[in-house]
């Protein structure tokens, strides 16, 4: 392992050609030998993970949008070719729509799972990635509200905290996560952040044109409550249909404030404090 | 390590001393991180095998350390995959390692409570003299007067997901022991595919290859659940999308696929020959057919028979329908002036019954239906009995207005499709089709097939890149166990199993096989050839080569009259060899009562499937209805070796032979099913040598030498394929089929393989990464025939041999090298000019003219009619499913298909349907579909944690509005009961699944996945227990994708209580042993 830094690499997920198969999340599992976690039912569509955790770090959402009410309108456009509109052009045949988006720990360029963890396992890697050293974590907890998404979970049985490496060991042997590499239309793609990232603004501007104008890129912008995500997407749809967090923000965001703030209070609480010793008061002779 | 070292690792010294003063990057990484590597790095070695689930055939990358397997991902180089894997294929490395395999083989004895475990040896031995006496006990010589020389005792299912090898051994044993009974999922699956693809154009496979479908301007998805049965696949879709095509989705559902597509059509299933009848109207009312393809490339100017009369003229059967028996003579049908050659100069009749009982179908899987050469015709297309008249009339009556009525579809959404089709077909566009089991599980699922035949002839598409049919087949091998067949009506290479008569020689026997003109001309020397390598130097000209040897068929000896057998306790003994019919087949509650008769059964698989314990504690027992200790059935669980563990070869959906190589040994007692069939052989023939009985002449003469390797004694699979692929008489491999003799100096264990060990190399094991050709990949193993990719690929240049325009150029004559040049190896002879006419005489390749792009047909030509080879009709017609809420729209008076093979018997009876009293109790269709997460019958998905967490229980899908009319409660249970039985399934309300207006009423539909049974990780109840056994008459292929049922709330009785609701619901709707069995309303 180089100690020196490496290039930024991370996720682009384009949820548009997802096929909502899971075999991101079973390559994961496989790999790093995660146990399964809950054989029920759920009744939310074909989402039988449901979310993300300690033993789920590949979370396939599927969203049912039968009708244009449930979702903002497309406008009716030109044809794009001789064939005809596409992508939901109303009547019986085109108010459907199922939106598939396989979910994973975003590697915030601000984390605040890492910001929070008292012993050193969440560390940043040289390829800009946040992973947990399993051999440190103490199990305090502390990453678990931190996160603004929801993600990183501590096993009941072990009670480490768990999360996605971004298959880290492989990364440093010059291979591709194991999800990117199974993902039949590469949905999944995997690379370096600023090529993902002109990739990602390509492909939106190429669905703009074909009509379908919701689509938007979610977690790509370095200026977000997170400083950007290692790991970004793109949707068919506001975050919060898929689940998302529609404005996440560090939550460790506020702590120099909140530090001066209490630094502010502490010093006046001092100072008043001297000055009522300072200061002849009634009563005293 | 000392003092100084530890401080100077210390993370607190690294903060300060390092680049990383906030501690929060490479200060804080501990040792263990430090030396973290991949175990793909620090494996042994890396093993490049192939998938063992579907028929994608994706690549895989097989780790190994320390003699186990440690990893299983994607290979990168493999053209088809690109080193990408669906869930399934990721789960590998959990099927072939993970605690849920067995290692040891278990026995049961007769009225046995529990399984012992038993010894390897003890129990070969102990079933090679369960063969051997049972063969013994049941032989038969003869039947109704004719030789059969066979046992009806013994019967064999199970193939596709086993390696060609293997296949081959299981059928040449089986065969050299009078078996006819051998069978496997290809029966269940796309046996109808054979029988209508191989009737249309010559050969019974996928005409294309998925990786062409980029090229393709419009894909119509249809009978196919494309991105969830064959997700890899499927990316070359998503390319073909990526380029600007319109994918459309047909479908009684809304399933991931539909997500995906431009255009989702929601279809009543059960209705599709509707639909392509209407498409195929559209096309000739409009005359939007590609005019210069069709009138040089297929039979449309060709004229018909006098003395054929259509469906529209005999209210919806055509001519020579014999009523009472339930077939047709197919003599009017054939091409005017035609008379083709029966076996013997009489009639026979009771021969006939037997072949139409048979279905001769799947012998056209390479080599067309028999007809002449050159028939009159009429190139204006005019003449009333030329085939452009007879199918223009045929079709009249298939308008948008019919196709809204009988299949629900608008007739706007249905006029769409049409422009799709037609806009992106001709010169410079094509289309393509790609289905599945939504067309071939149907009484007239051939029919299904040959519809898109027809009309992808029609537009011009086949033979073109991106057009042609791309049939998705379902397991890692089943185009392999259909070439090389475990099928009890063929052998290799489509060969057909001959039938027992009189006089039936080896040189009757071929003449009223081959054709005149084109390459099925030589089948003597195929044929031969097979018998060589079956039989070696025992079969001599003096004998016909063994050909008395083989046994014989009088009738049909399909998995479901196997059945039937067992429950009439003929059939004794029973293999299952990787196939579950206890979920996996039509009524399974038949399926298990069959086995229940059985004296012994063998099953070879991973982990205890259903078919392996329902004496113990199927639903059966669950029900009361049988007894442990009344079962007298003696049962054998072998452990089976995984695709890791052995070398052979898969043949892919797209007839692409690819070699897996073994990583490592199998453990315990699992043994591959090459190494079982082989020692079995070994040791029956051992027990059998110097026998002079004749009944076991056969199997002494029997070829069974086969090189052995490794501390287990396994047979060396490279040698099993060097058979398959021919050796000429100084015992070099041959190259091409072309080389075969009918004089019995060549053997070959399958004709259209020859080829795959050219040179002696294993061109399946052929690994150049696709990075380094084009999308044709030819250096990447080895397709069948001759490595030709896109079949009939002469069709994609013009009559005068240059191709139809550039964007869609794939194969051309070079008038200067004399020869034809493209992309591909041509489908065609490499130096016929596009303009040869052949002699009058001139027989056999010699015979085929320069624009004769269907080599393997009688008449060179595409066939928009079959005047021969199906038992259904030359044309394909509406019907009605078996079991049906509604009357035939077209013809009221034909409301099923009239040769449709019914076997109505206690258990599985019919519905009444459309108008008939008692429909009513069953109103819903129900159609039967498949789940990305699981395989098939689940004996590769349930017993697996990761992808039984995916999807963990069995459910159905209904619309809000069915809930509400039932009052179904989502997430609850409910009870979905039919004739056959009853089933409970948790409920997912959707809107994906729509009710639909058909013949001015609403009616709903009903999705059940098929995965579940009672065993494994992930249980539930089986689909199959609802769908009744109602078979396509020429693959005998069962429907279960378009039946009714009715549905209610809540669970299912448990005990008696459950087969006594399924028989009140008899009662109630008047079921009788004859009700659904009549030939016309």
């Amino acid at each position: 392992m180089s100690a020196g830094s490496e290039e930024r690499v991370g996720f682009f997920t384009d949820t548009s050609v997802c096929i909502g198969c899971k075999a991101c999340e079973v390559a994961c599992k496989e790999w790093n030998a995660i146990p399964e976690d809950g054989l029920s039912l759920s009744g939310m569509s074909y989402d039988n993970t449901q979310a993300l955790g300690a033993s789920t770090w590949r979370h396939v959402a599927f969203i049912e949008q039968p009708r244009p009410e449930g979702r903002t309108e497309l406008p009716l456009t030109e044809p794009a070719s001789a064939n005809g509109p596409r992508h939901g052009d109303g009547g019986p045949a085109g108010d459907m729509r199922w939106l598939m988006s396989s979910d994973v720990c975003k590697h915030c360029t601000h984390a605040a799972c890492l910001d929070v963890c008292p012993t050193g396992s969440l560390f940043r890697t040289e390829f800009g990635t946040v992973v947990v050293q399993e051999d440190i974590c103490n199990g305090c907890g502390y990453c678990v509200p931190a996160c603004p998404y929801g993600v990183i979970e501590q096993r009941p049985d072990d009670g480490r905290a768990f999360k996605c490496t971004l298959c880290y060991d492989r990364l440093g042997a010059g291979q591709e996560p194991a999800c990117a590499k199974a993902c039949p239309t590469e949905s999944i793609r995997f690379g370096p952040l600023d090529e993902l990232r002109e990739r990602a603004a390509l492909r939106v501007d190429q669905l703009h044109k074909e009509g379908v104008t919701e689509a938007r890129l979610y977690g790509h912008d370095p200026d977000n409550g997170v400083g950007g995500d290692g790991a970004f997407f793109l949707l068919l749809d506001r975050p919060e249909v898929y689940g998302l967090p529609p404005d996440p923000v560090v939550t460790t965001r506020d702590l120099p404030t909140m530090w001066k703030h209490a630094g502010a209070a502490a010093l006046s609480l001092l100072g008043g404090l001297a000055l009522s010793f300072a200061l002849p008061g009634r009563g005293r002779r | 390590m000392g003092v100084s070292d530890r401080f100077r690792e210390w993370p607190v010294y690294r903060q300060l001393k390092g680049e990383d003063r906030l501690g929060r990057g490479s200060a804080a990484k501990s040792r263990h991180t430090e030396r973290l590597r991949p175990r793909t790095d620090t494996a042994d070695h890396v093993t490049q095998s192939i998938c063992p689930y579907c028929a994608v055939g994706c690549g895989q990358q097989v780790y190994v350390k320390d003699d186990k397997v440690v990893q299983i991902e994607g290979d990168p180089a493999s053209p088809v995959s690109r080193g990408r894997l669906c869930p399934k294929g990721s789960a590998t490395l959990q099927l072939t390692t993970g605690p849920a395999r067995r290692h040891q083989v278990l026995h049961r004895a007769p009225h046995g409570s529990d399984w012992e475990p038993l010894d390897l040896e003890t129990a070969m031995d102990m079933v090679a003299d369960r063969v051997i006496a049972t063969r013994r006990d049941t032989w038969e010589w003869e039947r109704d007067g004719v030789r059969t020389a066979r046992t009806m005792g013994i019967a064999s299912l199970g193939g596709a997901t086993l390696d060609n090898e293997e296949n081959y051994l299981i059928k040449k044993l089986l065969t050299g022991l009078g078996v006819v009974q051998v069978e496997n999922q290809a029966r269940v699956c796309h046996s109808s595919t054979v029988a209508g693809l191989g009737t249309s154009f010559g050969r019974g496979g996928a005409t294309t290859f998925m990786q062409d479908l980029q090229h393709s301007d419009c894909i119509v998805i249809q009978g196919s659940n494309y991105a969830e049965a064959h997700p890899v696949g499927f990316q070359w879709v998503m390319e073909a999308k990526a380029r600007g095509a319109y994918i459309i989705h047909v479908d009684p559902r809304y399933t991931r696929t539909s997500a995906l597509a431009d255009l989702h059509v929601p279809i009543r299933a059960g209705s599709d020959i509707a639909f392509l009848g209407g498409i195929i109207n559209h096309v000739l009312t409009e005359e939007k057919d590609f005019r210069e393809y069709v009138l040089h490339y297929t039979n449309a100017a060709t004229l018909v028979s006098e003395d054929f009369r259509d469906t529209e003229d005999l209210d919806g059967v055509f001519s020579g329908l014999d009523e009472e028996k339930g077939h047709y003579d197919p003599h009017s049908w054939q091409y005017e002036g035609v008379q083709v050659q029966q076996p013997t100069g009489e009639a026979d009749e009771q021969y006939e019954d037997r072949v139409h009982a048979a279905g001769g179908a799947e012998a056209h899987g390479s080599g067309g239906a028999r007809t002449a050469p050159r028939a009159p015709a009429d190139p204006t297309l005019r003449h009333p009995r030329c085939v452009y008249q007879v199918l223009k009339r045929h079709f009249a009556r298939y308008t948008p207005e019919l196709v809204e009525d009988v299949c629900g579809v608008p007739r706007d959404t249905f006029l769409r499709v049409c422009a799709a089709l037609t806009a992106n077909s001709g010169r410079e566009r094509t289309s393509s089709f790609a289905y599945a089991v939504g067309w071939t599980q149907h009484s007239v699922g051939s029919q299904y097939i040959r519809a898109a035949s027809i009309l992808q002839l029609l537009l011009g598409n086949i033979g073109r890149p991106g057009g042609g049919i791309q049939a998705l087949r379902g397991h890692a091998s089943i185009q392999g166990s259909s070439d090389i067949p475990t099928l009890f009506n063929l052998l290799p290479g489509y060969l057909p199993m001959p039938h027992a008569h009189k006089h039936l020689d080896l040189d009757t026997f071929v003449g009223t096989t081959r054709t005149e003109k084109g390459f099925w001309a030589s089948m003597r020397a195929y044929f031969v050839s097979l018998l060589k390598a079956y039989y070696g130097d025992a079969a001599t000209e003096d004998n016909d080569f063994c050909f008395d040897h083989l046994p014989r068929l009088t009738g049909s000896h399909s998995t479901y009259e196997t059945v039937m057998a067992q429950l009439d306790g003929t059939c004794k003994g029973y293999f299952l060899m990787g196939e579950n019919p206890a979920v996996g087949s039509a009524n399974t509650r038949l399926q298990r009562l069959g086995m229940a008769g059985l004296d012994w059964l063998v099953v070879r698989d991973f982990s205890l499937i259903e078919s392996a314990t329902w004496w113990q504690d199927g639903p059966e027992i669950e029900s009361g209805e049988l007894r442990t200790e009344d079962i007298g059935t003696e049962v054998f669980f072998f452990p089976a070796a995984a695709h890791t563990e052995k070398s052979g070869s898969f043949t892919n959906t797209n007839r692409w032979v690819q070699w897996h190589h073994a990583a490592v040994e199998p453990e315990g007692d699992a043994r591959s099913d090459l190494w079982f069939t082989y020692h079995l052989g070994r040791r029956i023939k051992e027990k059998l040598a110097g026998s002079t009985d004749p009944m076991d002449r056969a199997i002494l003469d029997l070829s069974w030498e086969y090189p052995v390797d490794g501390p287990l004694a396994e047979p060396v699979a490279d040698a099993v394929l060097a058979e398959i692929n021919g050796h000429g008489p100084d015992g070099r491999p041959l190259t091409a089929y072309t080389e075969l003799k009918d004089d019995g100096s060549t053997r070959c264990g399958c004709w259209i393989y020859c080829g795959v060990y050219a040179d002696g190399v294993n061109q399946a094991a052929r690994k150049k990464p696709g990075s380094q050709q084009d999308w044709v990949a030819a250096e990447w193993a080895w397709a069948w025939p001759a490595n030709r990719r896109i079949l009939y690929n002469r069709a994609s240049a013009a009559p005068d041999g240059t191709p139809w325009s550039e964007r869609k150029a794939y194969l051309w004559w070079d008038a200067d090298a004399g020869r034809w040049d493209g992309h591909d190896v041509p489908d065609f002879i490499p130096d016929r000019a596009p303009d040869f006419v052949p002699d009058d005489n001139a027989t056999g390749p010699q015979a085929l003219r320069g624009d004769d792009p269907f080599i393997m047909q009688a008449d060179g030509k595409g066939w928009l009619y079959a005047p021969a080879g199906l038992e259904d009709g030359p044309m394909p017609t509406h019907y009605e499913p078996q079991d049906s809420p509604f009357t035939n729209a077209l013809y009221p008076a034909t409301p099923r298909s009239p040769t449709r093979q019914v076997l109505s018997r206690e258990g599985n009876r019919y519905h009444p349907s459309g108008d008939e009293p008692g429909a009513g109790v069953y109103p819903y269709i129900v159609t039967t579909h498949r789940l990305t997460e699981h395989f098939t019958a689940g004996g590769m998905s349930r017993w697996s944690p990761y992808l039984s967490e995916l999807q963990p229980e069995f459910f159905c899908e209904v619309s809000p509005q069915l809930a509400a009319e039932r009052g179904l409660e989502p997430d609850g249970w409910a009870t979905i009961v039919t004739a056959r039985n009853a089933i409970e399934a948790r409920v997912l309300v959707t809107e994906r699944i729509r009710p639909l207006t058909v013949q001015g009423r609403t009616v709903h539909q009903i999705g059940l996945p098929f995965h579940w049974g009672p065993n494994g990780v992930s249980t539930g109840d089986a689909a199959n227990e609802l769908v009744a056994i109602v078979l396509d008459p020429n693959a005998h292929i069962q429907e279960d994708k378009a039946l009714t049922a009715d549905i209610r709330p809540g669970r299912r009785p448990r005990g008696p209580d459950l087969p006594r609701l399924v028989a009140e619901y008899r009662r109630r709707a008047g079921i009788t042993d004859t009700t659904g069995t009549e030939t016309r309303a």
